[in-house]
């Protein structure tokens, strides 16, 4: 029997622009042509001031660690305990929910305000997934 | 709207809590009704509005045999029903109904009949965390603890020192699951669940359910139980992705919800002489201190460790023994609301003395939504 997979992203009309992107190895967060309010999740519009002119642009894949929680219990599938699941600030002010690989998963090692750096971890050959990593120097 | 024109006047838990392996969730639902009528001395025929969350009020409605002229589904997690006595109070004031029936009922420890949770992979949880491994709310609502704890300087110990405050209550109430002293230690020695929360941290998995009715003021007065009086309510959402809140140094729900239902109410935080927080997990009421705006939030941690909100102390809080202790089927909000009422009628089994005014302060999907109720006993 193949290993249970972690839950699969189905992407909408709307998110499509951010999984091609995680596919071409960038992070995509849209800006508000009209008040320049950076945001996420997707949608094509401003949720700051209502402006339907908005664009799409490459992040820096930079970021901290905001907070997290290191789960012990029978866990997701495709996920063995103890992982943590964290919330990262970008430095163009979003937050997101993603994982810390290249790390240990201990209260010790993840330290708040870490600072992190994007990484891509292809599901298959549709969805590829950010996640963070300690950032390099 | 205005202060205590609408009252409580029927309140019941189900006949039994905790273990039910005896009744399906709908039944439960009809259960808590029926002992609530009971307790108001009424007839089914008598309930003209309803309201409920998870079950659809056509589901109990027809269950029940209520004809209603005035439907409520408002699901939005646990606080709903605290929703739900915001939303009949100002029915009934614009007359759209006389008597409401609130249910509640979850099997949620025997699971029978109990509706499916899914999370669909093209939502934005389904995108944007569920990939990540989040699973069921001890996954989920304690991310924000740590931000919190390090902005406000919050200690593991103070975290503990929640649950062992709320054993103390649930040790006077004969329905509570779990009555046995516990200490800090205890709690910081228990299971890790997900860090920096361990068992004694998280909420009980139980099964029951809880009913409310209420009806004017005026007609209030012509019921068998003390009438307990909506004096105040607030609510508000903010997100259903635990990610996406604006800050985890506070709860944007909370502070809209809290102070509307306070401002409502006319009082001051010195008032409050009785008050619930929804602990699902023990930083909720750290939250809730803080975003009621009782105190800094930097004081809320060690306002508990030092005894504040245990029997005798200033703040009596959570008097059930909460969710931690008493019982958590799912949906706490009902049961919080119970022992708001129960002490307002003055037949609590750890009651305040002379206790005339309780804020009910609810949460619901992890952080998404919030709801307040301020009730007092003097018209």
């Amino acid at each position: 029997m193949a290993e249970p997979q972690r839950a699969r992203p189905k992407p909408t009309p709307e998110t499509q622009h951010f999984w091609d992107g995680t596919k071409a190895g960038e992070l995509r967060l849209q800006r508000c042509d009209a008040c320049a309010h950076v945001y996420f999740p997707p949608r094509p519009f401003c949720p700051s001031c209502a402006s339907r002119k908005v664009s799409i642009f490459k992040a820096s894949g930079r970021g901290f660690l905001y907070s997290y929680v290191i789960n012990y219990r029978p866990a997701a599938p495709g996920f063995t305990p103890p992982y943590a699941i964290a919330v990262v600030e970008l430095d163009e002010g979003p937050r997101m929910m993603s994982n810390i690989i290249d790390c240990p998963q201990t209260p010790e090692a993840l330290e708040l305000d870490m600072k992190l750096e994007v990484a891509f971890e292809a599901l298959d050959d549709k969805i590829t997934l950010p996640v963070f990593r300690p950032a390099k120097g | 709207m205005r202060r205590n024109q609408v009252a409580v006047v029927g309140a019941a838990e189900t006949t039994e809590l905790g273990v039910i392996p005896n009744a399906s969730q709908l039944q439960l639902h009809a259960d808590a009704a029926l002992n609530a009528i009971a307790d108001a001395g009424l007839k089914l025929s008598d309930i003209d509005g309803f309201a409920t969350a998870v079950e659809t009020p056509q589901q109990v409605c027809h269950y029940l045999g209520i004809k209603p002229t005035w439907v409520d589904g408002t699901s939005v997690g646990g606080c709903s029903f605290m929703l739900h006595v915001r939303h009949a109070a100002a029915a009934i004031e614009a007359g759209l109904c006389k008597t409401v029936l609130i249910t509640h009922a979850e099997s949620g420890k025997s699971m029978i009949g109990k509706l499916p949770r899914s999370t669909p992979a093209d939502s934005l949880n389904g995108q944007f965390e569920a990939p990540y491994g989040v699973y069921g709310p001890p996954s989920m609502f304690p991310i924000p603890v740590l931000r919190f704890m390090k902005t406000y300087g919050i200690t593991h110990e103070q975290l503990a020192s929640v649950a062992v405050v709320q054993r103390e209550w649930a040790a006077k109430n004969p329905r509570a699951m779990m009555k046995d002293p516990i200490t800090v230690t205890d709690v910081l020695n228990s299971r890790m669940i997900a860090y920096p929360f361990r068992l004694l941290q998280c909420c009980l998995v139980t099964d029951g359910g809880g009913a409310l009715i209420l009806t004017s003021a005026d007609r209030a007065r012509d019921f068998p139980r003390k009438p307990v009086y909506i004096m105040g309510t607030g609510e508000s959402v903010e997100t259903p992705m635990v990610s996406q809140m604006e800050t985890f140094n506070s709860s944007r729900a909370f502070k809209v919800a809290g102070p509307l239902a306070f401002r409502e109410a006319g009082i001051a935080h010195k008032d409050v002489d009785h008050l619930m927080i929804y602990d699902a997990f023990a930083h909720l009421p750290l939250f809730g201190l803080g975003d009621l705006g009782f105190m800094p939030y930097e004081e809320t941690g060690q306002f508990i460790a030092d005894g504040n909100t245990r029997p005798g102390g200033k703040l009596p809080l959570n008097t059930n023994g909460g969710g931690l202790s008493y019982m958590h089927s799912g949906m706490y909000g009902m049961y919080a609301l119970q022992e708001s009422v129960r002490q307002m009628r003055g037949v609590a089994p750890a009651q305040v003395p002379n206790a005339k005014i309780s804020v009910c302060h609810g949460v619901g999907g992890m952080f998404a939504a919030s709801g307040t109720i301020v009730f007092t006993n003097e018209r």
